[in-house]
């Protein structure tokens, strides 16, 4: 095994290891915190099922964004849905034989590699062009963004301009989760592709990026507007009235 | 009325964003507590020496304690998608009255102190230490944050600037940096029983001469009973409607209508305010300790209905957080809580809005109204931010929007809705929730009321509207304060019951 192989092989291990268990880990942190008092904004559904559907509506269609901005809705929804179907696209490099739907989504998941990278520089514009926008942007906001398209823009070379070896890549990537392992190919645009990933999936539990699981527990969304019906109290609240 | 220091923003047709102008408010500066109200409060009341750890432990103390903060510092993308929302900032410019800018302010704390980047590379997350200038910035855009929840409607996640606002508030009183207005109310409400510090002997004197007026007008003997022993209804109402012009025109409203019903209700002394600034400093205990007080007049009065008047915030405690507080409500299953509930009339929804109360009755035909005495109104309803976004009226979701405006459609002929982006779930603040409601902050009140403003005037400029119809005592206040200033006559002002009271049929 070279060098390469052998780096690429534990940089994926480890970035696994980093975004399940600190992902694990933030989402067990949120599931500890309790949410001491009713605070949905309403009007909001007053059952569980409602606010299932309003979850849904949030995190599919980006509701709330849409009542807000429509750019920015246009474009954050554009990168989202089209990350969505590249990463489904991507399933095909992890088993064999490959799932119908996977097989199915793969021409729409190149073309979405388009709506992904344009949206993310609808994104970055606004970072730049409006005032409120640009006053609020931290470095990070901005490398987050280059990261991303940088990801993007690598992938879509090896789709669109130059193609790796797309056997020896597959072997490469089964051979990770069989911990069967197989040398990494070697061209350029899928190095900087795999470095980038790799790179995001470890920054992901501690950066911004913890919107994703972050809205399935923000109290605002979650909670069923029922206060008249139901009492809530948290323990350390039910604690306090013990004493 | 001496001119105002400051310039008032001129009514235009919609209300631009505008660009940013930074520190165009940053030397805001709300009158500091003093030593006797934040004592009682068990706040320190100068700067304490440790002010730097304290800061940093309560704030890891209240992520402990609140999902909402805990999730609310780490999920923000800085998308600026609530950069335009903000009333302050639609009326002042100033970028650190936008949502995202007023939460970094405390993110960029929490960033350095509780993860991983902001330890290692704060310059790269924006986060950086806790100052003594990192105070003075929350002290001030902190209290130019009515809590009005404008910008979690339009959070792709949800974030709620209140929480972070409220949070904010807390750690200031617990190093020494409270505000004077907010810890005086909490100080009276606890000693007094009422916001404005009006004692049980002068409530009394007040309500008989009430009632005197009301038989005068009227010739009709309605009662406003106080401290009635077995009375069914609990009326809990801000103590602002007890002398406080227009409000008190609603109190009489509610009279009326109980009067027509044949109902049999009474006021609490003890529990002389519907108001609670617990919400505003976001301090649990406390805003437990003043909710309270309406469990414990409830059981010593044997009430079994306990019904809330015209009042925002109060409503919003009431609603969402009674249950909880006090366990006034239904679904408890611990001794504390089944003592109250037991005693409560299980047929009705307790707490229950006065405006729902009053809906009921209308829909079921007990009472009569000649809404031409209404025709010389030409009335607008404003949503209360915590009303519209904190609570609901009603079974049915956003019955909070539909049941006062039925009722004044019930009662009056001539009705016009503002502009639809300003009403509803998106009703604008009237600028002077939340706890800057003093006389120390006008500035603050009188830009932050311009897309209100903006909306009025369309409405009266277009529909000859002459009446902004209200249920919030602060609402009330803040609007007959802040008219004026740009132009309007404070009259125009009233509640929603006033209009039921001026067309209600009496026998």
């Amino acid at each position: 095994m070279t060098t390469l192989t052998l780096f690429y092989t534990g940089l994926y291990y480890l970035a696994a290891i980093v975004l399940i268990g600190g992902v694990a880990y933030r989402i067990a942190e949120y599931s500890r915190t309790p949410a001491p008092l009713k605070i949905p904004t309403t009007p909001a559904p007053t059952t569980n099922a409602g606010v299932a559907m309003r979850m849904a509506r949030e995190v599919v269609l980006f509701e709330s964004l849409f009542k807000s901005n429509k750019w920015i809705w246009i474009f954050g929804w554009m990168f989202h849905i089209g990350l969505a179907l590249v990463l489904v696209r991507h399933v095909r490099y992890f088993q064999e034989p490959m799932w119908f739907v996977i097989e199915f989504v793969q021409p729409y998941g190149k073309y979405a590699s388009f709506a992904m990278v344009a949206g993310l520089l609808g994104l970055w514009a606004r970072r730049f062009l409006v005032d409120r926008v640009r006053y609020i942007s931290t470095p990070s906001d901005h490398l987050m963004l280059a990261l991303l398209i940088g990801i993007g823009v690598s992938g879509m070379m090896m789709t669109f301009v130059s193609h790796t070896d797309i056997v020896a890549l597959k072997a490469f990537a089964l051979g990770l989760v069989t911990f069967d392992w197989h040398p990494v190919p070697t061209d350029g645009p899928l190095l900087v592709h795999l470095t980038l990933v790799a790179l995001l999936m470890i920054i992901f539990p501690v950066s911004k990026l913890l919107h994703a699981p972050g809205i399935f527990f923000s109290p605002t969304r979650n909670q069923a507007d029922n206060p008249r019906e139901t009492r809530l109290v948290a323990p350390w609240a039910a604690a306090a009235e013990r004493k | 009325m001496a001119g105002p220091q400051f310039e008032v923003p001129k009514l235009t047709e919609y209300t631009d964003v505008p660009k940013i102008k930074e520190g165009a408010m940053a030397h805001v500066k709300s009158f500091p507590a003093a030593e006797g109200s934040q004592t009682f409060l068990g706040y320190p009341w100068a700067l304490t020496d440790d002010w730097h750890d304290r800061a940093i432990n309560k704030m890891g103390d209240l992520l402990g304690k609140y999902r909402s903060l805990r999730v609310f510092m780490d999920a923000c993308v800085h998308c600026g998608a609530c950069t335009d929302k903000c009333h302050y900032f639609l009326g002042t410019a100033d970028p650190k009255n936008m949502p995202v800018a007023r939460q970094d302010l405390m993110r960029k704390v929490y960033r350095r102190y509780f993860t991983l980047p902001g330890k290692i590379v704060p310059w790269l997350v924006g986060a950086e230490d806790l100052t003594k200038e990192t105070l003075d910035d929350w002290y001030s855009y902190y209290h130019q944050c009515s809590e009005c929840r404008r910008c979690s409607v339009y959070c792709p996640y949800g974030i709620d600037t209140a929480e972070i606002t409220m949070a904010g508030r807390e750690i200031l009183n617990t190093v020494g940096m409270g505000q004077k207005y907010s810890s005086e109310i909490l100080t009276k409400v606890q000693k007094i029983g009422n916001n404005l510090g009006l004692p049980g002997p002068a409530l009394e004197d007040t309500l008989l001469g009430l009632e005197e007026d009301i038989e005068l007008d009227t010739g009709v003997p309605v009662k406003i009973p106080l401290d009635v022993k077995g009375a069914e209804i609990l009326l809990i109402t801000p103590s602002a409607d007890f002398f406080s012009e227009p409000h008190v025109e609603s109190l009489i409203g509610y009279a009326k209508v109980f009067h027509a019903a044949g109902a049999s209700w009474t006021l609490s002394t003890h529990a002389s305010e519907a108001g609670n600034f617990g919400l505003f400093n976001g301090n649990y205990e406390v805003m437990k300790t003043v909710a309270m007080r309406i469990r414990d007049a409830a059981l010593e009065l044997g009430c079994k209905r306990i019904i809330v008047g015209e009042c925002g915030h109060a409503w919003r405690v009431a609603y969402s957080f009674w249950n909880t507080l006090t366990g006034i409500g239904y679904g408890a299953d611990d001794p504390f809580s089944i003592e109250l509930q037991s005693q409560l009339d299980s047929r009705f929804p307790q707490p229950m809005h006065i405006c729902e109360y009053t809906w009921d009755l209308i829909e079921k035909g007990t009472l009569k109204f000649d809404k031409s005495l209404n025709d010389d109104r030409i009335i607008t309803f404003h949503d209360s931010c915590n009303v519209a976004r904190g609570s609901r009226m009603g079974d049915e979701p956003g019955g909070q929007f539909t049941i006062p405006r039925n009722i004044i459609m019930a009662v009056a002929n001539n009705f016009h809705d503002m502009a639809a982006e300003t009403i509803g779930e998106a009703t604008f603040c009237c600028g002077g929730g939340g706890g800057v409601l003093t006389d120390d902050l006008i500035e603050v009140r009188v830009k932050g009321a311009l897309p209100r403003m903006n909306a009025f005037n369309n409405v009266v400029q277009n529909n000859g509207v002459n009446f902004l119809g209200l249920i919030c005592a602060i609402c009330k206040a803040q609007f007959t304060k802040v008219l004026p200033y740009y132009g309007f006559d404070r009259s125009m002002v009233g509640g929603v019951h006033q209009l039921v009271s001026t067309a209600i049929k009496l026998d």
